[in-house]
């Protein structure tokens, strides 16, 4: 037992558990004074000092006896002071209340801890990592002609856009130039994979706010977008379609048609979400000055996307720094001005709408020729050269089993996905597996910025500000 | 449904077979979504696949009111204990669904941060495979597991 | 002048790279003007905060890099801060006070790597269990991989 009083040990959990045996007969601390001590922090008239200190994950877990201090920093459990702490105006309503993980509305695994003052927040403290799958790890492993795979299931509602900020950067060590028409595949899929990225978000932002209808809608139209992509790459999400040096394969016959239909049946379907959404009051009243963030907050916070731009930051990575020729198509960049939920949702749809126009150039506009690199490094020979020639089929074995080797260097690449900021770090260490991939991804910072959003505001509002915020939980916990 | 014909107005069947079809008929599922799975999952209760034909629309947000757990995505060893927990606090009779390659035996992702295979920390009935399962690979597990209720025993 | 300019001018000790495509500027900084050197980018306009990550380089002395990705919206720039820390007590200042971004960031390099962000209100694991031992994105952490038993395989291993 340590003499130093902030330190406690045993098992508190319980308001009235009696101190365990060791502690039994310590005089500094004993079993009365304890349950006085928490008594004191249940009912939240004072806040007991090692309750700073132990501030970790909640307030069941926080009372890990550990009694060796070098253990708890190595295993990160000492806090010198978690957050700032400002006396709520009724001490006697302080309450502690966990929502999640388990939670319908938290899209997800996402975990809040939430303190409450009656009903309003005080404090909110996002806690992650239910969904960490180790995919940083998991990339040292796999070849850059296998990488694809394993990152286009981070962000599990816009896969294309994972794909294309793992491939950029490949191909940006590689120096790897990509032929008109793979570039022009590319922006198709990522914009359309933008647009059912929307549609998802309409589908549970309406929901949370009680439209149930939005849910059915939004998902209705997504499958149109979902069913060309299965035409086109073999899978509904995950589709390790763009891959380093181009795209896998070449556009179905008939796709313009399919994209045409989409177009046509989107359209609608968007337009009969603002008439449905727009002018309902529940609707306004639950979202207008709600969940808002400053400018200056996002550039502090990282937030990017929507968020950025509804809080008046005229930003799009795609304007730039512009990739695979978007610079090509013209299209706006929605902002907002106040930053709040309303203006979210007002630049999503608006970016819906951007999106399908980009979508209908690239169908008027779309060049002949190949939609992949000629560069044998990294593409395989054509199929009709491995029936002919051993060494092609010897090459296309080697390119696949072993795959390709990549120069040594560092590079960050970008892409604006559904939620924001997307980067790919990749070392490279010469070899054909990369020494480090991070990812930065989106909603790591979005669910960093809720607290900033949500101090202050009422707990029902906390479903519309984690709706607005898209967050997708492979994409934060990765 | 075994039955056979009585005198007439009269349908005879055995109490078991009764009580399996109502459980097969009106099965909820708690919302237990993970990562990619879940997204089918919802998929597969909208309009286009249309779950509320097998009586199963209503997916509960409490365990405490749901019949089945599907397993929609990764596990990882953060999530097993709550995982553990929100089966343990479902009412009995209760099923797993263990949805995708992931769920089933860990998927792709062989490493550190996942439970290889969510039968190591809760009972499962149905594995249905794919990375994700499309909406009907999981309607074809949903139907595979009300055969399976059906053939069973009242035991809970 | 430009910032870069500027920037290089107030501290000397600093190498600066350009990275081409896509145009980026790194700064490889000392670790002792390492906030510094955040806060006067800060002060020069690369004022969004977009990554922080650790990199293991192993052998390489010193071991550990962290890597601090920074955006100036206008005009558009990046600003690539790469910070050589060494093993085997890996610590650097915190700089969640100039990018409160950088929290998440911190604890999560502290989770994956090991490294101490010195300063930082609440280094605790981010995305592993409080319990966990080790850190797995070390390179001499093992990826944790279980052998693979395929049914009815006659040298299942």
């Amino acid at each position: 037992m340590s003499d130093t009083p902030n330190v406690v040990t045993g098992d508190l959990e319980a308001p009235t558990t009696e101190a365990p045996e060791e502690l039994r007969d310590t005089a500094s601390e004993s079993a009365a004074a304890r349950r006085e001590i928490h008594d004191m922090w249940v009912a939240g008239t004072e806040e007991p000092a090692w309750m700073r200190s132990y501030t970790d994950e909640g307030a069941q877990e926080m009372l890990e006896a550990d009694q060796d201090p070098a253990v708890d920093l190595h295993r990160g459990t000492v806090v010198e002071d978690d957050f700032i702490f400002e006396e709520p105006a009724d001490d006697d309503e302080l309450q502690i209340l966990n929502m999640g993980p388990q939670h319908p509305s938290t899209h997800g695994v996402l975990r809040l801890h939430l303190e409450l003052d009656g009903e309003t927040i005080r404090r909110v403290k996002p806690i992650i990592g239910y969904l960490h799958t180790g995919m940083e790890k998991t990339a040292e492993t796999l070849t850059y002609m296998q990488g694809s795979t394993n990152v286009t299931r981070m962000d599990y509602l816009s896969p294309m856009h994972m794909e294309l900020a793992f491939s950029l950067a490949v191909e940006s060590l590689l120096g790897v130039e990509i032929p008109e028409r793979g570039q022009a595949i590319r922006v198709l899929l990522t914009e359309l994979n933008r647009v059912s990225s929307h549609l998802v978000w309409a589908a549970t932002q309406g929901t949370d706010l009680g439209a149930v209808s939005m849910l059915i809608y939004g998902l209705r139209d997504r499958e149109y977008i979902l069913e060309f992509f299965e035409k086109t790459t073999g899978l509904r999400m995950n589709h390790n379609f763009i891959r380093p040096g181009g795209v896998a394969a070449d556009l179905p016959d008939g796709w313009e048609e399919d994209v045409e239909r989409i177009i046509e049946k989107v359209s609608q379907g968007v337009a009969e979400y603002e008439e449905l959404l727009n002018g309902n009051p529940i609707f306004q009243d639950r979202t207008i000055g709600v969940g808002v963030i400053t400018p200056e907050e996002c550039k502090a916070l990282g937030a990017s996307g929507p968020i950025a731009r509804a809080s008046g930051i005229n930003w799009d990575i795609r304007k730039a720094f512009p990739y695979s020729g978007i610079d090509k198509y013209d299209f706006e960049v929605p902002t907002g001005k106040h930053g709040d939920v309303w203006d979210r949702y007002q630049v999503r749809i608006a970016e819906i709408w951007q999106s399908l126009g980009i979508v209908k150039q690239v169908l008027e506009k779309m060049p002949p020729g190949d939609y992949r690199t000629p560069d044998r490094k990294v593409t395989p020979p054509p199929r009709k050269r491995i029936d002919e020639s051993m060494e092609a089929l010897i090459h296309h074995f080697k390119l696949f089993t072993s795959g390709f080797k990549v120069p040594v260097g560092e590079t960050y690449r970008a892409v604006e996905s559904p939620r924001g900021e997307l980067g790919m770090y990749i070392v490279s260490d010469g070899r054909e597996r990369p020494w480090r991939m991070h990812a930065r991804t989106p909603s790591f910072n979005h669910v960093q910025a809720l607290p900033t959003m949500m101090t202050d505001s009422l707990v029902a509002d906390i479903v519309a500000t984690i709706a607005s915020c898209d967050p997708v939980l492979g994409d934060v916990d990765r | 449904m075994a039955h056979r014909s009585g005198p007439s107005g009269f349908l005879l069947t055995t109490y078991e077979s009764a009580v399996n079809w109502t459980r097969t008929r009106s099965m909820w599922a708690a919302t237990f979504g993970l990562a990619c799975c879940a997204i089918e999952m919802m998929a597969t209760g909208a309009a286009h696949n249309d779950l509320a034909r097998f009586g199963m629309e209503v997916f509960r947000a409490s365990p405490r009111q749901a019949d089945l757990m599907v397993v929609a995505g990764r596990v990882s060893q953060k999530m097993a204990p709550v995982l553990r927990q929100v089966y343990d606090q479902m009412s009995e009779p209760k099923w797993v669904i263990s949805m995708g390659a992931c769920a089933s035996s860990g998927g792709m992702f062989n490493n550190y941060a996942l439970v290889q295979g969510v039968d190591q920390v809760v009972p499962v009935d149905v594995y249905v495979p794919g990375c994700p399962p499309g909406p009907q690979s999981l309607l074809h597990g949903i139907l595979m597991l009300q055969d399976k209720v059906m053939a069973g025993e009242i035991r809970r | 002048m430009t910032m870069l300019e500027r920037l290089a001018a107030a501290f000397p000790g600093v190498e600066f790279e350009q990275v081409l495509d896509p145009p980026q500027d790194v700064a490889h900084v000392p670790a002792e003007a390492y906030v510094d050197f955040v806060v006067a980018a800060k002060t020069a306009g690369f004022d969004f905060f977009i990554d922080l990550c650790g990199v293991d380089y192993l052998r390489r002395n010193p071991r550990f890099e962290v890597v601090v990705n920074l955006l100036c919206l206008d005009p558009a720039a990046r600003l690539r801060i790469r910070v050589g820390v060494a093993a085997p007590d890996p610590t650097l200042p915190t700089i969640t006070g100039v990018f409160p971004g950088a929290n998440f960031y911190e604890r999560e390099t502290f989770d994956l790597f090991g490294i101490l962000f010195s300063g930082h209100p609440d280094l605790t694991r981010l995305v592993l269990p409080d319990d966990w031992e080790g850190h797995p994105l070390r390179k001499d952490y093992s990826v944790g991989s279980v052998p693979v038993r395929f049914k009815g395989s006659p040298k299942a291993t």
